[in-house]
């Protein structure tokens, strides 16, 4: 993490994992008729899209940069990539945004570490910044979260479960 | 000259019909993320399949596809690969697929070492048909097609792999969808028969392998091209070794080349 531009693409690199994994969600939600959770996650895949192509245009560069290695990351994905197995059939818009939240949490504790680590001042100060906009996300998806029905007990109860092996 | 395929060029139009969640989304996506690395352009690339979830994969892609038999992707894929030796052949499977109905065919296509890549997406359940053990369950996995568990011990694929002579052998997670698509980069770059496990979790028959990403941690070792010393961290492997494991340097089978014997000096040799 010494160079500005390894940063950038990792910074670059973390928005598009999540980008890919919200799309990859909405996509399983439409398959199986929840279009309502399937819309949202859609657009949290706008939203990482619009910030991965932000840092492509402030580092100018025309496509996307080298990958860092795989096993970059402190664990598998990238900290804001939701998990692969999150989803639920039944879930509801509130469960997505919970999921949106975690997710923006571990991105913005990523990008304070690094504000606080001994990296070069270009670097800590672009994670700074980084780090104060994801804190905004969070921020803007707890709201979202207080104006969406909190699901009640019993939310995955199906009567006629695809599992029954009876 | 065509342009580099991006993963998403490796994509088909249809979605798949897996459950939300399950682990065969996450091998998609690092199947296609794989070709992508190796340059290949999805006309020089076949996938084959049977029959299971994981066998779905074929007409998720935009590749040449083959979904066939129960059990019987490793003959078919041998096939095409010793008549068209210029394709990369990927095999799809799962453990139901390759390790029972398929069993017979998964220590022959290692025996023979066509240059064949087998990704078994391994779930420890028969999922399409609704939950059933398969031979890689646990003995003591209780449900209520099996109340009480089967008993039985578990197939231990991998160990197989190696005494039938796969040349390649590594185990993947889905919940690596990077570490995976370059593990399969790497095993369709190995030469001969390469396998590889992913462990794909079932998030509706088998809800509890959600701890798998807890579990699944890299090989603390390197690989070895040793069968012996390779046997012995199989055997002794507690499942979740995530990594290449063995690298083995078998010669390769191939079709004799075009142009060889006429087809009249071979029916002399069958003559009684």
């Amino acid at each position: 993490m010494k160079q500005y531009a390894d940063f950038m693409a990792r910074a670059y690199t973390l928005e598009l994992e999540a980008t890919e994994r919200y799309a990859q969600f909405a996509e399983q939600l439409e398959t199986h008729n929840n279009r309502e959770v399937a819309q949202l996650f859609r657009k949290l895949a706008e939203i990482e899209k619009l910030h991965a192509k932000r840092i492509l245009d402030e580092m100018k560069w025309p496509s996307m940069p080298a990958l860092p290695p795989a096993f970059a990351w402190d664990g598998a994905e990238g900290p804001e990539t939701a998990p692969f197995d999150a989803l639920h059939y039944l879930m509801q818009p509130w469960h997505a945004l919970e999921i949106a939240l975690r997710c923006e949490l571990d991105a913005q504790k990523y990008f304070r570490q690094i504000a606080d680590s001994s990296a070069p001042q270009k670097v800590r100060d672009a994670a700074r910044e980084m780090a104060a906009e994801e804190a905004e996300h969070v921020r803007l998806i707890r709201e979202w979260m207080a104006r969406v029905p909190r699901p009640e007990a019993g939310w995955d109860e199906d009567p006629d479960p695809p599992r029954t092996n009876e | 000259m065509n342009a580099p395929a991006k993963a998403t060029d490796f994509k088909s139009d249809y979605k798949p019909v897996w459950c939300p969640g399950c682990g065969d989304y996450s091998v998609l996506a690092a199947m296609t993320k794989a070709l992508a690395m190796l340059e290949l352009r999805p006309e020089n690339v076949a996938v084959v399949s049977g029959i299971g979830c994981s066998s779905r994969i074929p007409a998720y892609t935009t590749c040449y596809g083959f979904h066939g038999v129960h059990g019987r992707a490793l003959p078919a894929a041998t096939g095409l690969k010793v008549a068209r030796p210029e394709l990369t052949v990927l095999v799809a499977s799962g453990d139901g697929d390759g390790y029972s109905i398929g069993g017979n065919h998964f220590l022959h296509a290692c025996r023979r070492n066509v240059d064949l890549t087998y990704i078994v997406m391994d779930n420890h359940v028969y999922g399409m048909t609704k939950g059933q053990p398969s031979p890689t369950t646990e003995p003591d996995w209780c449900s209520k097609l099996a109340p009480g568990g089967t008993g039985l011990r578990e197939f231990h694929p991998l160990v197989i792999a190696l005494a039938s002579g796969a040349n390649f052998i590594a185990r993947a997670f889905s919940g690596d969808p990077n570490g995976c698509a370059a593990l399969i980069a790497e095993a369709v770059r190995h030469p001969g028969f390469s396998f590889i496990e992913v462990l794909s979790p079932c998030v509706t028959f088998r809800p509890e392998q959600r701890a798998w990403k807890e579990k699944a941690h890299p090989a603390p070792v390197e690989y070895t091209d040793d069968p012996g010393r390779a046997a012995r961290r199989l055997m002794t492997d507690d499942g979740f070794n995530i990594g290449v494991l063995y690298k083995g340097s078998r010669p390769v089978y191939a079709a004799a080349p075009a142009g060889g014997r006429p087809v009249v000096e071979l029916e002399q040799a069958f003559r009684l």
